[in-house]
């Protein structure tokens, strides 16, 4: 049976991570190498490093990290930040990202998804969305969230998968940071309306949230960032709740 | 010296850094008489089956790899490359493996991403790795269950996740991104006589 996918999140800024963390023995928390290292062994499925540096000339740094993360870790993952032309994309694939995100870039040109997926496969095109409940309707933003556009959230993913997406990363914003639950109707909408996976993230909190975005969604993974960055949530752990919970969790 | 086989598919740095991890040296190549020296050829990929195809007969290098006597492994799009036929752009393949590649229907969501056990396991490749292990998929098509698969998959339907014909082998799963299960069965392919 295909597994449910649990996937942190590294926020990257000058090839340092920005969040601290509280796992045992890690002597750096700010190497992003060895956190994802330390997240590898402790069960996760796939990572994400979102680059949240500023500056152009520091990117390169990025690229450099990624070409080091493909070296260590043996888990699929995935780069997204600042990703704007197809010569990005190239140049983060190269250095051995299985998949890159797109999010206002794709929506400022949404050529781009259909070039990265001529180019690099629909597989390592994941198309990051940002979206929040306005006035009854769930709408994209971007730049971080700091930006309305006209985009309804349920017109735009299925426009990027006709563009080519092979993967879509859902973001609610109403519910990212209130650690109180996936927001489980958009997810399930968006689900039910495409045939590519989506990925759940914003509002995890508890580990009974995830299985509640499994077993009332068809969400295809669960992403976070704090509550696996502080340890609040050691990825053991949730994996063996979920387990016992019946959800198809992979075991290492 | 390993040869991983250099062509217009993704991914094949991913193969190498394995091989590192695991201690052993190998040469990214499309040379033919580096690759008919190998102890053994990897031949990954990630990309689309009529366009890989393609470059592979412009380069000659169909012929060379059907002419690989040393334990030969396919990955991914390799595995699909080795059959006889794909659906993916309508195109004919190497023909080493008996069957052909469909594309699976949107009967759950398509491409299968993610980690997935085994519906069965058989042979060295599969030592020490049990068919309740889980390897990492990222594929939208797949080769139909045959006399020469040594694992099969369910994901919609059943399909041959590994296959076996005299000194070539190949798995739709990426072992290279599989974690320590991955790394066994590239361990057990590498340690093949």
């Amino acid at each position: 049976m295909l597994k449910k996918r649990i996937i942190p999140c590294l926020d990257i800024k000058d090839g340092r991570t920005v969040k601290g963390i509280n796992f045992v023995g890690i002597r750096d928390a700010g190497d992003p190498i060895e956190l994802a290292k330390q997240y590898v062994a402790h069960g996760a499925d796939e990572l994400v490093f979102l680059d949240i540096t500023a500056t152009v000339e520091k990117r390169k740094t990025l690229v450099e990290l990624v070409t080091h993360i493909a070296e260590e870790i043996n888990i699929p993952f995935t780069v997204g930040g600042g990703i704007n032309t197809i010569e990005d994309v190239s140049s983060v694939i190269k250095a051995g990202a299985d998949k890159v995100s797109v999010n206002s870039s794709a929506v400022k040109n949404p050529e781009l998804i259909t070039q990265i997926a001529n180019q690099f496969g629909s597989q390592c095109c994941v198309v990051a969305i940002d979206t929040k409940f306005v006035d009854g309707e769930w709408m994209v933003f971007v730049h971080g969230g700091r930006t309305a556009t006209p985009l309804k959230t349920m017109d735009w993913v299925k426009q990027v998968e006709a563009l080519g997406a092979g993967e879509i990363l859902l973001t609610s914003m109403n519910n990212d940071g209130t650690k109180a639950g996936f927001a489980l109707d958009i997810t399930e909408e968006v689900s039910k309306a495409i045939n590519i996976p989506v990925i759940a993230s914003g509002g995890a909190g508890t580990k009974e949230h995830f299985k509640t975005l499994f077993e009332t969604t068809h969400a295809s993974a669960g992403l976070a960032a704090s509550i696996f960055h502080y340890g609040e949530i050691p990825i053991p752990e949730l994996k063996n709740y979920l387990i016992k919970e019946n959800i198809a969790i992979r075991w290492t | 010296m390993i040869a991983i086989i250099k062509y217009n598919a993704g991914n094949i740095r991913s193969v190498q850094n394995a091989l590192n991890r695991l201690g052993y040296d190998s040469i990214i190549t499309d040379d033919k008489t580096e690759i008919l020296n190998a102890s053994k050829v990897i031949f990954p990929g990630v990309g689309e089956a009529s366009s890989a195809m393609q470059y592979l007969r412009e380069k000659g290098l169909d012929e060379v790899l059907l002419s690989v006597k040393k334990p030969m492994l396919g990955i991914c799009l390799g595995l699909q490359l080795m059959c006889n036929y794909s659906e993916e752009g309508d195109t004919k393949c190497l023909g080493i493996f008996n069957t052909q590649v469909k594309k699976f229907p949107p009967k759950e969501k398509v491409p299968h991403i993610g980690w997935n056990n085994f519906a069965e396991v058989t042979g060295d490749l599969f030592n020490n790795i049990d068919a309740d292990k889980d390897m990492y998929y990222v594929h939208s098509y797949y080769a139909e269950d045959n006399a020469q698969s040594i694992a099969t998959c369910n994901y919609i339907l059943p399909f041959a996740t590994a296959m076996q014909h005299d000194n070539f082998y190949a798995t739709q799963f990426h072992p290279e991104k599989s974690a320590d299960v991955g790394a066994q069965l590239l361990k057990n392919f590498l340690e093949l006589e």
